[in-house]
């Protein structure tokens, strides 16, 4: 095992999720050598699930929740290099070039570059100055003064995938009269089956934020009086500001300079290596082959970025292994908190858990044949632990006291006697 | 001012002081093994699990119904379980002693 990495540079692009975890594991799991830690974002790097979550409730000027303290790097010796964009990058040299033209060289790379909010291309949509994404602190900060300026707080929300949904929820809390926008038949189509598309849809009715489905918009125009968001079937909506979550392109730039591979994403093998030698790519920008899944894939989760950063870190500090974590993810709108674990893709059939003593609390269960495939847990943390034990155990699972809310929800009840799955 | 004392699995303990913030975050500052906080301190991801000393526990504010059922089947739950995100620093836990649960 090589240790001795005094003399050598570790540069890490991305200063989020990934890349801010990614420094502290290199440290932990023994990197000796310089530490160069960049991002385009000024803030020391936070969290972003807040973001659409509490933050935009917050008073004016509070803090982003740091991932890390700035003591920390300090600390930890690692180079923060906040507020500067990597403009390109040199394989055969093995440099990078800020900005600023200050010119870098490495041993190791790591891209953590991350993905960035989409606009669609709707006619009017990208010169109207009231559209606003919401991936970063200051794309949050303008939420909140745009709202705070709105003289009507109406909010159209183009797209009800999770990151729709939940700033939707947080406008609507605020006293927002907030309308969501959906072309697809229903809402989070991509990302959850029926049966948690249709409580969520109900959810936020109940607490008046307006659905539309199958809508598709056709035009946005801008005028004194606000902003007219227009759709292909006739209808029409006022807004004072859009925010646009239709979803998010991996920022592959710079892996395209290099010629690395691409595909939705960088492609990395299972230890998370690019192409290019002395190159690693983790976090949302990453196409990575799951050993587990036996399929290519590219998740948006902060569990995806943390494990990730664990195991690029462990490989370029001489301890090769391979990424094969079982995926987890969570969601919080209104009063209900989401909870998933496993990937259901696949599966062949589903059982409902319906806890009836408690409201809004229940949990979907997805089978391939007999194999627990996935968990979503609906204010329901037990379901999520023990789904997160059962899926990585590959225990075997009675479907029928499962989906029978009568017979108590128990790990020794709710396991089939014959051990597991294969 | 709170003095907050962890003890990790391998028995090593670690003593801070605080102000702010909460049990999890303090933690993760000071790297104190076994504490991730993956989640931010959202009640998510169940990393920040903690056996909260006897005469301490029963002084904190129960736990909410989404926490108890986090801790219900995690590893090593015990009747001081607690998931330390969800425990305040003030001056309430001066002197509280953490055993880190997994
Ligand atoms: C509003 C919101 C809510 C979310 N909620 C949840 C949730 O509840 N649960 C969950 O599991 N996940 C959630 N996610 C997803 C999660 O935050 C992401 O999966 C995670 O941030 C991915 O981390 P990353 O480091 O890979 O990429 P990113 O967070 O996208 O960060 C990439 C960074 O790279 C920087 N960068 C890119 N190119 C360059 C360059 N050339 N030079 C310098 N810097 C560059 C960018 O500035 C950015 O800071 C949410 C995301 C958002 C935006
Ligand atoms: S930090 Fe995630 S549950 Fe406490």
């Amino acid at each position: 095992m090589e240790k001795r990495t005094s003399d050598k540079t570790c540069v890490i692009i991305g200063a989020s999720h990934a890349g801010a975890n990614c420094v502290m594991e290199l440290r932990k799991q023994g990197w000796q050598g310089r530490i160069i830690l960049i991002d385009a974002d000024a803030h020391i790097p936070y969290h972003r699930p807040p973001l659409s979550k509490a933050y935009l409730s917050m008073d004016d000027g509070a803090d982003f929740n740091p991932l890390f303290d700035k003591e920390r790097y300090r600390e930890e010796d690692i180079t923060l290099k906040l507020g500067h964009t990597v403009t390109s990058v040199d394989s055969g040299s093995r440099s990078i070039i800020l900005d600023d033209g200050t010119s870098i060289s490495y041993d190791a790379l790591v891209l953590a570059t991350g993905a960035s909010a989409l606009i669609p291309p709707i006619e009017g949509l990208s010169a109207c100055d009231k559209v606003r994404v919401l991936r970063n602190a200051a794309d949050a900060k303008a939420i909140q003064s745009d709202f705070k300026a709105a003289k009507n707080k109406r909010v159209v929300v183009i797209g009800g995938g999770y990151i729709g949904l939940e700033t939707a929820a947080s406008l609507k809390k605020m006293g927002g009269d907030v309308r969501v926008l959906e072309r697809e038949e229903r809402i989070l189509a991509r990302v959850a089956p029926r049966e948690l598309a249709q409580f969520f849809q109900k959810l936020h009715t109940e607490n008046g934020v307006r659905i539309h489905t199958g809508v598709s918009v056709r035009k946005v125009r801008e005028t004194s009086e606000g902003i007219t968001v227009i759709c292909t079937d006739g209808s029409t909506y006022k807004a004072d500001f859009i925010l646009v979550g239709t979803g998010v392109r991996p920022n592959v730039f710079l892996a395209e300079q290099m010629g690395a591979d691409l595909e939705n994403g960088i492609k990395v093998n299972d230890q998370l290596q690019t192409a290019v030698e002395g190159v690693w790519a983790i976090g949302d920008v990453a196409q990575f082959y799951h050993p587990r899944y036996k399929k290519w894939m590219r998740l948006e989760s902060v569990q995806n970025a943390v494990d990730q950063a664990k195991v690029v870190a462990s490989n370029i500090t001489g301890s090769p292994k391979v990424y094969d974590a079982l995926p987890w993810f969570w969601s919080d709108q209104f009063h209900v908190k989401l909870q998933m674990v496993g990937l259901s893709a696949g599966y062949t059939d589903l059982v409902v858990r319906t806890e009836t003593d408690r409201e809004d609390c229940f949990s979907i269960w997805y089978f391939k044949n007999n194999e627990l495939l996935a968990v979503d847990a609906v204010n329901n943390g037990k379901a999520f632990v023990l789904g997160t034990k059962f899926v990585k155990n590959k225990t075997l699972v009675d479907k029928k006291k499962l989906g029978d809310s009568t017979i108590p929800f128990k790990p020794n009840v709710l396991m089939k006697k014959e051990s597991n799955v294969d | 001012m709170a003095k907050i004392t962890y003890i990790t699995k391998s028995g090593e303990t670690f003593e801070y002081e605080a102000t702010s913030g909460n049990l999890m975050e303090l933690a993760v500052k000071n790297k104190v093994p076994g504490i991730d906080g993956d989640c931010g301190g959202v009640c998510s991801c169940a990393t920040c699990h903690v056996h909260v000393a006897p005469e301490f526990y029963g002084k904190l504010d129960a736990p909410s119904e989404i926490e108890s059922d986090m801790l219900e089947f995690d590893d090593n739950v015990s009747e001081y379980s607690r998931l330390c995100c969800q425990i305040p620093v003030s001056d309430l836990v001066d002197g509280i002693k953490v055993e880190v649960a997994n």
